[in-house]
């Protein structure tokens, strides 16, 4: 497989390094793939841009960081602003209509899922819009299947959440479908 | 069990000035500890830097000497690896209060049972008489040649303050009420803080022409007074002495052994 | 799958090898980026009985553990820069008092409060000389989370064997980043456990008078033994004392204990050193990306080696000397101003062919750094 470097990006409270985590996890405990997570800490990490970097691959990740994404999702309008301009040309960007306009084009294909609206509408919860935009992200991306994340989160979260975070996870994958389409 | 069996004769004679209070220190300690009969195993003392700390070397327990000011936090780590041995952490006031205040009050705020004596010589005595945080406004250390101008701790108010559960205050020269303190303090089952007001006629005495041992001791007993006496209140600078606080406070290896039972038993 | 693979962060993987060795006493005081390492021993430490303790400061919890580990516990501490400086008078006294104890020092830039939490590589050099006076210090590292559950372990093993603190100098990346490892099965890893005194009671116990193979048996506080333990110069007893006979005997034996075994405490790693014309030199995180350019030029056909050091002191200066040996160049990679560079110069039999790939700006030396560093060398006529 094509090593993927990934960037998660939003503002605190949005569950983006949550789903970093949970993907990288995914990948190195549940598909047999080597994975490495890494964030930004400290001030940086309170307020403004939170980030998360997660690489994946079937050989052995020695530099940990990833300085262009192949896969990029920005949460918010300064993760944006931020990170867009990092992107691997011809990577793939993710945004949330609700979250960012999309000011410039970039050499990547730039996909606005409608992740938010979809979790408020079926699920009316926003903790578990991160799962969704995880579940957008392993549709468009192939990168892990979506029983190796419902595993990490058994494992992870009470088993009263549970069903609101597989239903989370199974909206992303419709809309990250869709949006591959 | 006799009082010289307390002590490490092979390490005599000790490093202690001629008319010294520290001396009185330890024999008030080991009548204590005496009439206790603990035994020699189950008692740990631990101390720090400075005349005082030297006291840990003379006795036949287990001793550990270790770093200026740190004593009560090394005793805290012996403490709560083995929460059944005794501590007792003789200090000097410089050790206690000045380098070793910090950890001082946080002992005082854990209640962790174990007796610090701070033997209160209101000087730096190992390295020639400089002045320390009990030197006290006005008098004359080598580092306050034209007398001090910091204000002393008072270190019962401190103590009390900071959380101790049993404070008590007294002098080399009440060497009856010294034992008796002492002996209580270390039954005491939290932090237990003893001042002992004891003598350095070398650098204080000498320095404050109070005169030598004998002086410095009649001293003691013209400049305090026991709790609440008639005479406190003819003239308040005389200083109290006896027991300031003894209250009964959850402990805190007792408290942390609830952390483990609630730890093992999966709750918060 | 099973409970003993995990997806962790270095700090949670070092809690997990610390266990493993047996630690059950753990005082510390919450900095940045080694806390995770204070929250998880609380949340562990209590449910297997052991105790974790909060003290005011790094200071007392260095002498915290140190007093736990005179009543037979095997003891530890985390911190940072700042804290590791605090600590480096009790340090001092560990190494005087000979009292097993392992400190992690997860390094952020510095000096000062710094960079606290971006990486750095800049207290190599204090961990060697950080407390004042002649002595001999173990510090170990480690580049990923299987080496640091190893290393974490042989720590504590060295720790035990030769009465010493030992230092584990890891760094913000490796503490931090998050990747999978497999907890080796008990028995996997060989423990070495207190060496304790057969000296029956009654009979007269000398504390501090090695055995013949230099190791020193140990009665816990609160046992049948009871004697004198001091940061002064002291004799067999304990007893302090300044007789210039039993000051350079004990100094001697403090320092020769651990040089003389440089061989044995010696952790490394070679990658492709065998054949290589041009070697690396690099530990921690900047051995990651060390590695990541020695494969990417192997696959290119360059014969460019690594020597990852994961005994940073004693140095492993002969390893050192062995493999520079022959090589055109000798590229240490580090994130200070030179620090493992000085060593690696006084060992090897050409310093004038050593050079440095660093980047100290709390960023993680990148192979792209790296890269262009070599060129320059190469460009340099060597």
């Amino acid at each position: 497989m094509e090593r993927c470097r990934m960037v998660f990006s939003g503002s605190g409270g949005q569950g983006v390094i949550t789903a970093a985590i949970i993907l990288a996890e995914a990948a190195a405990i549940y598909e047999n793939l080597t994975a490495v997570q890494s964030q930004v800490y400290g001030a940086e990490a309170r307020g403004g841009a939170t980030r998360s970097d997660v690489i994946i691959a079937d050989s052995t990740i020695y530099f940990p960081k990833v300085n262009q994404p192949n896969v990029l999702v920005c949460l918010t309008q300064e993760a944006y602003a931020k990170f867009s301009p990092i992107i691997r040309p011809g990577g793939l960007l993710i945004t949330d209509r609700r979250y960012v306009t999309l000011m410039k084009k970039v050499d990547a294909r730039q996909r606005e899922i409608p992740m938010f609206e979809t979790v408020m509408d079926k699920i009316g919860k926003p903790i578990v819009f991160n799962i969704c935009m995880l579940g957008a992200v392993i549709a468009m991306t192939d990168i892990v299947k979506p029983d190796a994340i419902m595993k990490v989160l058994e494992r992870r979260i009470p088993e009263n959440f549970l069903e609101m975070n597989r239903q989370a996870l199974h909206l992303g994958i419709e809309l990250g479908y869709a949006a591959k389409r | 069990m006799a009082i010289k069996d307390y002590i490490r004769e092979r390490f005599f004679p000790h490093m202690w000035c001629p008319g010294c209070g520290h001396g009185m220190v330890l024999n008030g300690l080991l009548r204590a500890i005496e009439t206790l009969g603990m035994s020699k195993n189950e008692i740990v003392m631990v101390s720090g830097i400075g005349c005082s700390s030297r006291i840990s070397g003379y006795v036949d327990f287990h001793t550990l000497h270790t770093i200026h000011g740190r004593a009560l936090a090394f005793a805290t780590g012996v403490k709560m690896s083995r929460p059944e041995l005794n501590l007792i952490v003789p200090m000097g006031d410089g050790d206690a209060l000045s380098i070793g205040g910090n950890h001082f009050i946080h002992a005082c705020r854990r209640n962790i049972a174990m007796t610090a004596i701070v033997m209160n010589n209101r000087i730096y005595g190992m390295t020639g008489g400089q002045f320390s945080p009990l030197t006290g406004y006005g008098a004359m250390a080598t580092t306050a040649p034209y007398r001090n101008i910091d204000h002393g701790f008072d270190i019962v108010q401190l103590a009390m303050a900071a959380g101790a559960t049993y404070v008590a205050r007294t002098t080399t020269y009440h060497v009856k009420q010294m034992t008796e303190i002492l002996r209580d303090a270390i039954i005491h089952e939290g932090f237990s803080v003893v001042e002992i007001m004891s003598q350095c006629p070398t650098y204080f005495g000498r320095k404050n022409k109070i005169g030598d041992a004998p002086e410095m001791l009649e001293w003691f007993k013209n400049t305090t007074t026991p709790i609440g006496s008639k005479a406190k209140q003819e003239d308040p600078s005389l200083i109290e002495r006896g027991v300031f606080v003894q209250k009964e406070l959850p402990e805190y290896c007792s408290e942390y052994a609830k952390v483990v039972e609630r730890a093992m038993k999966g709750r918060s | 799958m099973s409970d003993n693979v995990k997806f962790l962060q270095g700090n949670e993987a070092c809690v997990e090898a610390a266990l493993y060795s047996g630690m059950d006493f753990f005082a510390g005081y919450p900095i940045t980026p080694s806390t995770e390492i204070a929250e998880q021993m609380a949340i562990r430490l209590p449910r297997i009985g052991g105790t974790y303790l909060q003290m005011e400061d790094e200071i007392a919890s260095l002498c915290a553990i140190i007093g736990a580990s005179l009543t037979g516990h095997k003891v530890m501490t985390a911190t940072s820069g700042p804290g590791f400086s605090l600590m480096q008078e009790a340090l001092g006294y560990a190494v005087m008092a000979e009292i097993p104890c392992v400190i992690v020092n997860v390094q952020r830039g510095g000096p000062s409060t710094g960079n606290p939490t971006h990486v750095s590589q800049g207290d190599v050099n204090q961990a060697r000389w950080g407390t004042h006076g002649d002595h001999a210090i173990v510090a170990l590292t480690a580049s990923n989370h299987e080496d640091l559950f190893r290393v974490t372990v042989e720590g504590f093993n060295i720790a035990e064997t030769y009465r010493t603190p030992v230092i584990l100098l890891f760094d913000e990346v490796v503490g931090h980043m998050r990747e999978k490892l497999v907890i080796p099965n008990p028995g996997e890893i060989p423990l070495v456990e207190r060496l304790k005194t057969s000296v029956k009671e009654g009979i007269d116990y000398h504390p501090y008078l090695p055995r013949e193979d230099g190791r020193l048996p140990m009665s816990d506080f609160g046992a049948v033994h009871r004697y004198n333990v001091t940061g002064l110069f002291h004799d067999m007893w304990g007893f302090p004392t300044d007789n210039p006979k039993i000051v350079h005997g004990l100094l001697r034996h403090l320092v020769d204990k651990i040089d003389n075994n440089a061989h044995k405490i010696a952790m490394y790693k070679d990658f492709y050193v065998d054949d290589a014309d041009r070697l690396l030199i690099s530990y921690g995180s900047a051995a990651r990306s060390a590695l990541h350019v020695v494969e990417n030029r192997r696959s290119r056909g360059e014969r460019l080696g690594l020597l990852e050091l994961q005994t940073l002191w004693p140095f492993p200066a002969q390893i050192v000397r062995e493999r520079a040996r022959g090589m055109q160049s000798v590229t240490v990679v580090e994130m200070n101003k030179g620090q493992v560079l000085e060593a690696v110069k006084s060992a090897v039999d050409k310093p004038d062919r050593v050079f440095l790939a660093n980047r100290t700006d709390g960023v993680l030396i990148t192979p792209t750094d790296i890269r262009n560093f070599l060129r320059v060398i190469k460009g340099k006529g060597i």
